[in-house]
C-alpha cells in the first residue's frame, strides 16, 4: 500500500488527487478502501474519469470524493457514509445498493440510478433515465429533472422526489416507497395510484428537499403523491378463493 | 452484452478522421464484445461503380482473382481478410455470377456505391488494426463488438449485417419473433445467409426500403413488427439512424456537436471524440427514431 499511497498527489488545497489517466480504477478504490476512521485525507478529487466503471465503490468512511467528469457504471455503489460528487453524467446504476451517505450527480444519470439503495441520499441535478430507484429499499432520491419509464419499479421503502416529469409505468408493482412528482406523469404502473397529500407527507417532502439543499426553491404544493394501492402484494383473506 | 458504435459526419472536415475515431470507439467497447468485431464505412464512391466487399478463401491472390473474373473496368483492393471489388454498375450481376461460379467459397459481405464492410473473429482492437480502420475516411460508419450468446463465434455471425445496397445494421439485443418474420420474408422471396436474429432485422428493413419506405419510417414500422430487445444503428448511402426498443433494454448514449453525431453503447466509447466536453450528450428515448441525412 505504501507505494500506492505515495502515488496520490497531495494538492496544496489539501485534496488528494488521483489521476485516472495515470492510475487504475483498482488503485483508486484500493486507496479509498484503505482509509481508516482517523485518516486526515478526507477530501479526494478524481481526474480524467472518462466514464470508467466502478469509480469510488464500496466506500466506508465519511470522506468526500469529487469525480471531475463523467462516471461509468455503478459509480458510488454500496456507498456508506461517503459523499461522492460526479461533476458530469453518471452511467447505469449510480449509487446502486447505497447504504448511507450522499451521492450528487451534477449532470444526467443513466438507467437504474439508485437501484436497491437502502439508505443515504442520491441527488441528480439533471434527468434520470429509465428505472430510477428500481427496487428502492429505503434511500431517498431527488431528481431535479425528469425520470424515465418504470421508475420506482417494485420500490419497497424510501422516497423518490421528482421535480420534473415521470415516464411510463411509474411505480409499477410498488410496495411501500413514497413517490412525489411535481410534473406530468406519463402513466402509472400496476398497483401504483395517486394519493392525497396530508401534513406528514408535506413534512416528509420538505425534509427531503431540505436535505437536498432545495428548501424554498420549489413549492411543495405543486407536487402530487403516488404510492401503492396494496392490491397486488397484500394477501386478502376475503379473496382466498381467487388465489 | 455486445457493444455498438456509430459516427456520422455533419461537417466534411471530420471525414478524414472518421476511421480513426471509429477505431477508438470500437476498441473502447472491447470488454463488451471481445470475440469478434466488424464495421462499415461509407467511403467515396462513383454512381457508375458498385463496390462488392468480399471475403475470399484464405490466401487468395487478389490480382489473380480479378484476372480470373475478367470483368472489364474492374479493380480490386485487398484489406485484411477481405477485398473490395469495384465493378462497373452495368456489370454487377455478371460479377456476382462469376464469383459464385469461379470462387464459390467467396462470401459477399456487402455491396453498394459507397459502403465497405469488414468483420472478423478476434479482439476488436486487433480487428480494427487488421483492416487498418484508422486510415479510412468516410461520411459515416457503424461498428459492433460481439459477445456471442446464442450462436457460434464465426465471421458470418459478426455484425454489421448488410442485406441491401449501401445498407447495414448493427444490433445490441435479441429478437424474439425472428423465426416468424424470417418465414414470412422467405415466402416473399428474400434470402438469408444465417440463422441469426439480427440478419432478420436487416432483411426486414431492406424489404421495407426496397418498397420505397424511407429509413426513419421503416424503423418506426419496425417497432410494430419486430419483437424483442434491440438497439439498432443503421446506415444507408445518405442516412444514419438509431432506434431502441420500447423498454430500452440495452444501454445507449449519443453525442452531437456541430461537426458530428455519435452513438455508443457506453459513454466510454465517446470519451475521446473531439469536442466531447462541450457536446450535447443524451440517452436516446425508447421507441423513438433518431435519424440524420447527409446534406452535402
Amino acid at each position: 500500500m505504501a507505494a500506492r499511497a505515495l502515488s496520490v498527489a497531495q494538492a496544496c488545497d489539501a485534496a488528494a488527487v488521483v489521476d485516472l489517466a495515470r492510475q487504475s480504477v483498482r488503485e483508486l478504490n484500493a486507496v479509498l478502501h484503505a482509509l481508516g476512521p482517523e485518516d486526515n485525507r478526507t477530501q479526494w478529487r478524481v481526474l480524467n474519469p472518462a466514464a470508467r466503471h466502478a469509480l469510488a465503490v464500496g466506500l466506508a468512511q465519511p470522506v468526500t470524493v469529487e469525480i471531475a467528469g463523467h462516471a461509468g457504471y455503478y459509480c458510488a455503489g454500496m456507498n456508506q457514509h461517503a459523499r461522492v460528487i460526479v461533476g458530469g453524467n453518471a452511467s447505469t446504476g449510480v449509487a446502486e445498493n447505497m447504504m448511507s451517505g450522499f451521492v450528487h450527480v451534477r449532470g444526467d444519470a443513466s438507467q437504474s440510478a439508485g437501484a436497491s439503495a437502502h439508505g443515504g441520499m442520491l441527488l441528480i441535478d439533471g434527468n434520470a433515465a429509465a428505472r430510477c430507484g428500481i427496487s428502492l429499499k429505503g434511500a431517498d432520491i431527488v431528481v431535479k429533472g425528469s425520470v424515465g419509464h418504470l421508475s420506482a419499479f417494485m420500490a419497497q421503502a424510501g422516497t423518490l422526489v421528482v421535480l420534473g416529469d415521470a415516464g411510463e409505468s411509474l411505480g409499477d408493482s410498488i410496495y411501500e416507497a413514497h413517490l412525489y412528482v411535481r410534473g406530468r406523469v406519463a402513466g402509472l404502473g400496476a398497483d401504483c395510484v395517486p394519493k392525497e397529500m396530508h401534513e406528514p407527507h408535506r413534512a416528509e417532502l420538505h425534509a427531503k428537499l431540505a436535505a437536498a439543499g432545495l428548501a424554498g426553491e420549489v413549492d411543495i404544493g405543486d407536487f402530487r403523491r403516488y404510492g401503492s394501492a396494496r392490491r397486488l402484494y397484500t394477501f386478502h383473506v376475503d379473496n382466498a378463493a381467487a388465489y | 452484452m455486445c457493444g455498438i458504435v456509430g459516427l456520422f459526419a455533419k461537417d466534411a472536415g471530420i471525414e478524414a478522421e472518421l476511421g480513426a475515431h471509429l477505431a477508438t470507439m470500437l476498441t473502447a467497447m472491447e470488454d463488451r464484445g471481445p470475440d469478434s468485431a466488424g464495421f462499415a464505412v461509407y467511403t467515396a464512391g462513383r454512381p457508375d461503380t458498385v463496390k462488392l466487399t468480399l471475403r475470399p478463401p484464405p490466401a487468395t491472390d487478389s490480382d489473380a482473382l480479378l484476372a480470373r473474373l475478367g470483368i472489364p473496368g474492374s479493380a480490386i483492393a485487398p484489406r485484411g481478410t477481405h477485398a473490395v471489388l469495384s465493378v462497373p454498375r452495368a456489370a454487377q450481376e455478371q460479377a456476382r455470377a462469376a464469383l459464385a461460379q469461379l470462387v464459390p467459397q467467396t462470401v459477399l459481405v456487402g455491396a453498394g456505391e459507397r459502403m465497405e464492410l469488414y468483420k472478423e473473429v478476434g479482439r476488436p482492437a486487433d480487428v480494427a488494426h487488421q483492416f487498418a480502420l484508422a486510415t479510412m475516411r468516410g461520411t459515416h460508419g457503424i461498428g459492433h463488438t460481439r459477445m456471442a450468446t446464442e450462436s457460434a463465434v464465426t465471421t458470418d455471425g459478426a455484425h454489421p449485417f448488410s442485406t441491401g445496397p449501401d445498407q447495414c445494421l448493427v444490433h445490441n439485443g435479441s429478437l424474439s419473433n425472428h423465426n416468424a418474420v424470417r418465414r414470412t420474408l422467405r415466402r416473399r422471396g428474400f434470402a438469408f445467409a444465417t440463422e441469426n436474429d439480427t440478419e432478420v432485422a436487416a432483411v426486414w428493413l431492406s424489404a421495407r426500403m426496397q418498397e420505397g419506405t424511407p429509413l426513419d419510417a421503416a424503423l418506426r414500422a419496425a417497432l410494430v413488427e419486430l419483437d424483442g430487445f434491440f438497439t439498432f444503428v443503421v446506415g444507408t448511402a445518405t442516412g444514419f439512424a438509431v432506434l431502441r426498443d420500447p423498454i430500452a433494454c440495452k444501454p445507449a448514449v449519443m453525442a452531437e456537436t456541430n461537426r458530428y453525431v455519435a452513438f455508443a453503447t457506453e459513454y466510454r466509447a465517446l470519451a475521446d471524440l473531439p469536442g466531447i466536453a462541450t457536446a450535447r450528450v443524451w440517452e436516446p428515448e425508447p421507441a423513438t427514431v433518431y435519424a440524420w441525412q447527409l446534406g452535402r
